[in-house]
């Protein structure tokens, strides 16, 4: 038997350890719950900061992926046993996969907005998620209100379930804030005479060209942010809604009528992972993802010899990050498989 | 509005409302301002559903409205709770149920407090025995007196002799529900439908056949505020809550306010008339304002009971066109005569909102 891998998640981390694993000449098997691969990418119109398409990026890795590597879709893992060397993922059609090792690139689940009771998503009608919004734009879908008016204001909330106690989630979901600048430039140029403001707590801009994005936003977009959590939203009789904040920079309580409201939506631990790997005893962190070994010289390590992680599945990440670590957790899976074990 | 969001946010936020045996406390004020309420709970609970109902005549305040004022220390606070929970005890009662939202929540923090930190519940115990005498055993049950009407909303609709519904157009009558911010917003879990979408009283309003407004300011505060009162400096503020509450349900065009705390009726009932009188402005239909009940004032009528026996006579807006549209049958003759038969006179009508219907 040729040196042999399980990876179970077909997002950006899953292909692109499978990727670059069947390069190496593993034998490599890709299993992913939906029909096609991609993970969340899939759902994704442009990447930010340079808004280049989902789908460049998505080709590449399925290409990648294309050949020698053995894909199961449609299919998710039900249960993944460690036995005298030997991984087995029990899929949901009842197929038994067997490999020496095992990468898992579960991902995460995007936080259901509903659970921020105050801010009426599920209820009222114009509160949207920056998830939904991309999937307007992925679709060239028109930026209208549920009636089909084209709304004269439209207000993002960033932090929508990260860095809320309220919620239980203490962490940063770090992509949220760039998502919210791409997406109310893109609101902008789809409705040049709409007014776009952004409601944040801080701006983390922390990766390579993410601050001239959001001063982009501010000198060539007009788009205003006002730094202020969201307190509550209401609606009105014309379905407009009410949005409360306070301008914590001005220390003054506002109320504002728009016509959309759309929630940045952060990440929360893959709610599938418990049953998948009940049986593995993996540890996990306060915020629920899977900590590795060793945060600095391990991370894609597990207690389990051979079994590795990667991606989101240990918390919020990028697309560049999540390729990057992929790449890094496809070297440690390939050195395992080589070593004297 | 999507309906269906708001019922998936109840289904979790359920509570266990005991089925009888209730050890009621009263509130300090609410025989003053709706003194029929207390009074119907009472009888809605002994006459109608034959439960056991029963009253300590030592129950004293909770402190609560002194507490939430800052003029009681919350160490004192708990003692006086611990005694009230003392004479629950004594009584041979475990079901505690409070007339008072103020109560509602302080009970509610205290027993919190306790859980997370029982050396405080223990030093507590000792400053009561110390103080009294006496001992105690916790709540096995802890309800507001809106749960437990809540609770029996179907048996009162089987009862009912009124429905929800505007006799002379035969639409469900259009109703405001206003929640005391000491019932869920500090405990989301202790109140029926949490926090945000409060399901208590519109429960209520559905099952006896109306229907509830959702309306921009609902969950804006109606005014008592306790500082905002109390204060007499910050009473401007008060009013100015209250007037943003009736801008903003105005346009919605409801048929009255349902409330379950002692403070929301009362600065609801009593603001609208000095709105009127700064400003000249009404917000009801036809220069009437919006009329505003208790839960059991409502609870009451739909049993048929006498709106006079209700202590409606006393509220501030006129309820006599909403017991015309609820077909009500009363003696607007009785209205201002006493139970002993004696006339107390008619009360002088306001400069602007209207009063008497056939002004």
């Amino acid at each position: 038997m040729n040196k042999s891998t399980i990876v179970v998640g077909g997002g950006i981390a899953g292909m692109t350890a499978a990727g670059e694993l069947s390069r190496l000449g593993v034998e490599v098997t890709l299993v992913e719950q939906e029909q096609i691969t991609g993970g969340h990418a899939a759902c994704w119109d442009r990447l930010f900061p340079t808004r280049r398409p989902a789908e460049e990026v998505i080709s590449f890795l399925r290409e990648q992926t294309d050949s020698k590597v053995n894909k199961f879709s449609g299919r998710s893992v039900t249960e993944i046993l460690h036995h005298e060397s030997m991984f087995t993922a029990t899929l949901s059609d009842g197929t038994i996969l067997h490999g020496e090792s095992l990468v898992l690139a579960t991902g995460y689940d995007l936080f259901d907005a509903s659970r921020k009771e105050e801010y009426g998503y599920g209820i009222y009608d114009n509160v949207i998620t920056s998830a939904e919004l991309e999937g307007w734009f992925k679709n060239h879908q028109l930026v209208r209100t549920k009636n089909g008016r084209i709304p004269s204001r439209v207000a993002f909330i960033h932090c929508v379930g990260s860095r809320d106690e309220k919620v239980g989630n203490l962490y940063c979901s770090k992509v949220c804030c760039i998502t919210g600048v791409k997406q109310a430039i893109e609101v902008k140029e789809a409705l040049p005479a709409c007014d776009v403001y952004s409601f944040y707590m801080d701006l983390r801009m922390f990766d390579r060209n993410f601050e001239e994005l959001y001063f982009e936003a501010q000198k060539k977009y007009g788009i205003t942010f006002i730094r202020g959590r969201l307190s509550e939203c209401s609606e009105n009789a014309d379905h407009t809604l009410v949005v409360k904040t306070e301008d914590t920079l001005t220390g003054k309580p506002m109320k504002m009528i728009v016509d959309l409201v759309v929630l940045l939506v952060g990440f929360v631990p893959r709610s599938q992972n418990t049953q998948m790997l009940s049986k593995l005893k993996l540890i996990t962190g306060n915020d629920g993802f899977l900590q590795p070994e060793d945060e600095h010289n391990g991370d894609n390590l597990t207690r389990i010899p051979g079994l590795f992680i990667t991606g989101a599945v240990k918390g919020p990440v990028t697309i560049a990050n999540a390729v990057a670590d992929a790449r890094a957790t496809a070297l440690q899976v390939y050195s395992f498989l080589h070593s004297n074990r | 509005m999507n309906i269906q969001g708001k019922r998936n946010i109840w289904k979790d936020y359920q509570k266990e409302i005991a089925t009888n045996r209730y050890f009621y406390v009263r509130s300090c004020v609410r025989q003053n301002f709706f003194p029929g309420s207390e009074k119907a709970f009472l009888r809605i609970l002994k006459d109608e559903l034959s439960r056991d109902v029963y009253e300590n005549a030592s129950h004293t305040t909770c402190s609560g409205i002194g507490y939430h004022s800052d003029i009681i220390p919350f160490e004192t606070a708990m003692t006086m709770v611990a005694r009230q929970f003392a004479l629950m005890t004594e009584s041979g009662y475990e079901n505690f149920t409070t007339s008072c939202i103020t109560s509602f929540g302080l009970y509610s923090e205290i027993l919190e407090t306790w859980h997370h930190f029982p050396e405080v519940e223990e030093r507590i115990r000792e400053h009561l025995l110390r103080a009294t005498g006496r001992t105690f055993k916790k709540p096995a049950n802890l309800s507001h007196a809106s749960d437990v009407i809540f609770k029996f909303r179907k048996e009162i609709a089987e009862k009912a002799k009124h429905r929800l519904i505007n006799r002379k157009t035969g639409n469900p009558l259009k109703v405001v529900e206003h929640i005391g911010c000491h019932y869920s917003k500090m405990f989301p879990s202790k109140g029926i439908g949490g926090a945000e979408y409060p399901y208590v009283l519109v429960g209520m309003i559905e099952e006896w056949g109306g229907e509830v407004i959702d309306y921009p300011e609902r969950r804006h505060c109606c005014g008592f505020g306790f500082r905002q009162y109390l204060v007499k400096a910050n009473r401007g503020y008060s009013l100015a809550c209250s007037k943003k509450k009736f801008e903003s349900m105005a346009p919605y065009k409801p048929d009255f306010i349902l409330t379950n705390c002692p403070g929301c009726p009362m600065f609801l009932d009593r603001w609208q008339y000095a709105l009127s009188e700064m400003e000249g402005i009404t917000y009801g239909e036809n220069g009437f304002g919006i009329p505003v009940l208790t839960y059991e004032e409502l609870a009451g009528l739909v049993l048929g009971y006498d709106p006079w026996d209700l202590g409606l006579q006393v509220h501030q807006v006129t309820v006599d066109p909403l017991l015309d549209k609820l077909g009500v049958d009363y003696d607007p003759s009785a209205k201002f005569t006493g139970k002993n038969g004696i006339d107390l006179g008619k009360p002088e009508p306001p400069s602007f909102l209207k009063f008497y219907q056939n002004e």
